[in-house]
């Protein structure tokens, strides 16, 4: 599966408690979509952390590192990039 | 025109435009809008309004997050004659019809990205208005474009006729029954509170007050409120979702007040112990919404060197009942304080009689801040308001028991009913119960609130499942989630093959919190 794919499925099972491939774009904001709340966050951190062997920092929780599915997955390619290069 | 003492709410925004016109009365994102933009915009949207036929009295429904445009809209919908009733943006589609209805409001201002929530509620209501910021020029049928018609109106102070006892507010809260109640407040009740609160946290137009708490609470309304009271300038944000940004915002911004609650000191004492937080720009802190832990105090003192801490306690049907003051923080940091400046508070015994010092008894509340009862519901409204000192006068009969000191300081004991308080909002097991038992293999469901360190109280649910029925712990978040504000889904959902009852055969929480001890234990 790919990156995109897999942030998806996580949403859809653990946020929005559903299989409807059609109620997540990848583009679509979680905030303007009533998606998550702060434990929500949390919880997305954790399970990409978790997934993809990276470590978010405090001050990267940021609409642009993690409010779409687009953003999550731009994010942890470049986390892993870096960590590459490191 | 414009008096010297305010009797309307909206005469607030005009006096403290009249007199600082430039100066920022709101920060919302990159919004930085001055005093006389936000009456600007108030006066156009009370002409749209009035050309829109609201008329003296009619309600207005306000559907926004915390965006500039929803704080003006507050005083463009009482320059209109009308009376506010402002909707959390979390709200689903269902509840927001009900209170839709209940309100029997004309018209709804919204914005685009909420059109997934009331495009399925305008079909159902076809008499309903809708008029919707957006960027976009395409809008469904039936939905006009708010800019639009703001555009061509004049920003001039429409014909006022409303008087002081006139509805301003209808706040919206959950009750027992599951089902939200309207708060009837007057421009007098409010304006009365307002004043009160301003006097005791000795704000001045010097401040900037910080809040991410939703306008359609009472708490976060009172924030916007008061800088426009006393001239001062109010940053707000959409919520406390991504916290990084919302400390920066602090700094950046150099607030002075911060209006939070104890799940947002929870989690900031989280992030500080991680990476130490600063704020040396604050020098008042509010807590209210729920009993702020005395453990927190001291982490709170390192994190905001510069403040007084004001713990607070209030109910949406008089706002605000108690303050602390902040000298007394650590002295007693079990307590509420005394009554607000301008009002009392009595303990009072099953038979209507002042209990005695350090005796429990049930918080009645005596002011000019009460509502006038719930909208539409006088049988509730007499079981709360019930006859006070003077003839014709009414009390406040809050639903919480609380014991007094010797100062006459107040500390909380217990709430007399059912409700639920995680991060600071109440939650109606019933409402949740309710929803959960939409799902046709649900057989029993009971939901109550334990412990949680973050939430105060995390909603947990106890379900059954209909014999020879498959239910999922999925399905049962999903259905609450699609009809209930996030902070009203469960957090811990347990699956249970039946739920224990009491000898009468009747469900009862309190037992099936004793059989669930230990399954409880092992939740996080």
């Amino acid at each position: 599966m790919n990156m995109k794919k897999i942030i998806r499925h996580y949403i859809m099972e653990n946020l929005l408690f559903t299989e409807d491939e059609s109620v997540l774009q990848d583009s679509s904001s979680f905030l303007d979509g009533g998606i998550i709340d702060s434990t929500g966050v949390m919880e997305i951190i954790l399970f990409i952390e978790e997934t993809f062997g990276i470590k978010v920092d405090d001050n990267e929780m940021l609409p642009a590192n993690l409010d779409s599915v687009d953003n999550l997955a731009a994010f942890v390619q470049r986390k892993q990039a870096q960590a590459v290069a490191a | 025109m414009m008096t010297a003492v305010p009797r309307l709410l909206q005469d607030i925004l005009l006096s403290t435009a009249a007199r600082y016109p430039d100066h920022i009365a709101l920060v919302v994102d990159d919004a930085r809008m001055s005093y006389r933009e936000v009456t600007d915009y108030a006066f156009k949207l009370a002409h749209v309004l009035r050309a829109s036929g609201v008329c003296r009295g009619d309600r207005v429904a306000i559907f926004m997050d915390n965006t500039w445009q929803c704080a003006a809209s507050v005083y463009g919908v009482l320059l209109a004659g009308g009376v506010f009733v402002l909707i959390n943006a979390q709200t689903k589609s269902d509840k927001l019809a009900f209170i839709l209805r209940d309100s029997d409001s004309g018209i709804l201002l919204s914005e685009q990205h909420l059109i997934r929530v009331f495009g399925p509620v305008t079909e159902q209501l076809p008499a309903l208005r809708v008029l919707c910021t957006s960027k976009s020029k395409v809008l469904p049928d039936g939905v006009e474009n708010l800019d639009d018609a703001l555009a061509d109106m004049p920003a001039t102070l429409p014909p006022q006729s409303a008087i002081t006892m006139d509805l301003a507010a209808l706040i919206y809260t959950s009750g027992t029954t599951g089902f939200p109640k309207g708060v009837m407040h007057t421009h007098q009740s409010l304006l009365f509170v307002l004043d009160s609160i301003t006097e005791y946290l000795g704000l001045s137009r010097n401040d900037r007050l910080f809040s991410a708490l939703p306008l359609n609470f009472g708490y976060g309304l009172f924030q916007w409120l008061s800088a426009v009271r006393v001239g001062a300038t109010l940053v707000l944000e959409r919520s406390f979702i991504y916290p990084m940004q919302v400390f920066k915002r602090m700094n950046d911004e150099a607030v002075t007040s911060f209006a939070s609650v104890p799940t947002i000191f929870a989690m900031m004492l989280a992030h500080d112990a991680k990476q130490p937080l600063r704020f040396p720009s604050v020098r008042m802190l509010t807590n209210a919404a729920a009993m702020l832990p005395a453990e927190f105090i001291l982490g709170i003192r390192r994190m905001f060197p510069q403040a007084g801490l004001y713990k607070m306690y209030g109910q949406t049907e008089c706002i605000r009942s108690a303050y602390l003051n902040p000298a007394l923080a650590e002295i007693k940091p079990q307590s509420v304080g005394c009554a607000i400046p301008g009002t009392e508070l009595l303990l009072l015994d099953e038979n209507g009689k002042e209990v005695a010092t350090g005796e429990v008894g049930t918080l009645h509340v005596r002011g000019p801040h009460l509502m006038r009862g719930y909208w539409k519901q006088p049988e509730k409204t007499a079981e709360v308001l019930v006859p006070g000192l003077l003839p014709g006068e009414f009390m406040l009969k809050s639903g919480d028991l609380f014991r007094r000191d010797a100062d006459g300081d107040f500390y909380f004991v217990s709430r007399s009913d059912e409700i639920i308080k995680s991060r600071g909002e109440k939650v109606s097991p019933a409402e949740v119960e309710n929803a959960i038992y939409s799902l046709p293999a649900v057989h029993e469901v009971v939901v109550a609130g334990i412990p949680d360190p973050i939430l105060g109280e995390a909603v947990c649910a106890f379900v059954a499942a209909r014999e020879g029925e498959n239910l999922s712990v999925q399905q049962i978040k999903h259905i609450c989630n699609e009809r209930l504000e996030n902070y009203m889904v469960p957090k811990h959902v347990l699956l249970l093959p039946e739920l224990p009852r009491t000898i009468n055969g009747k469900l009862s929480r309190k037992l099936i919190m004793e059989q669930c001890v230990t399954l409880l234990a092992t939740l996080e």
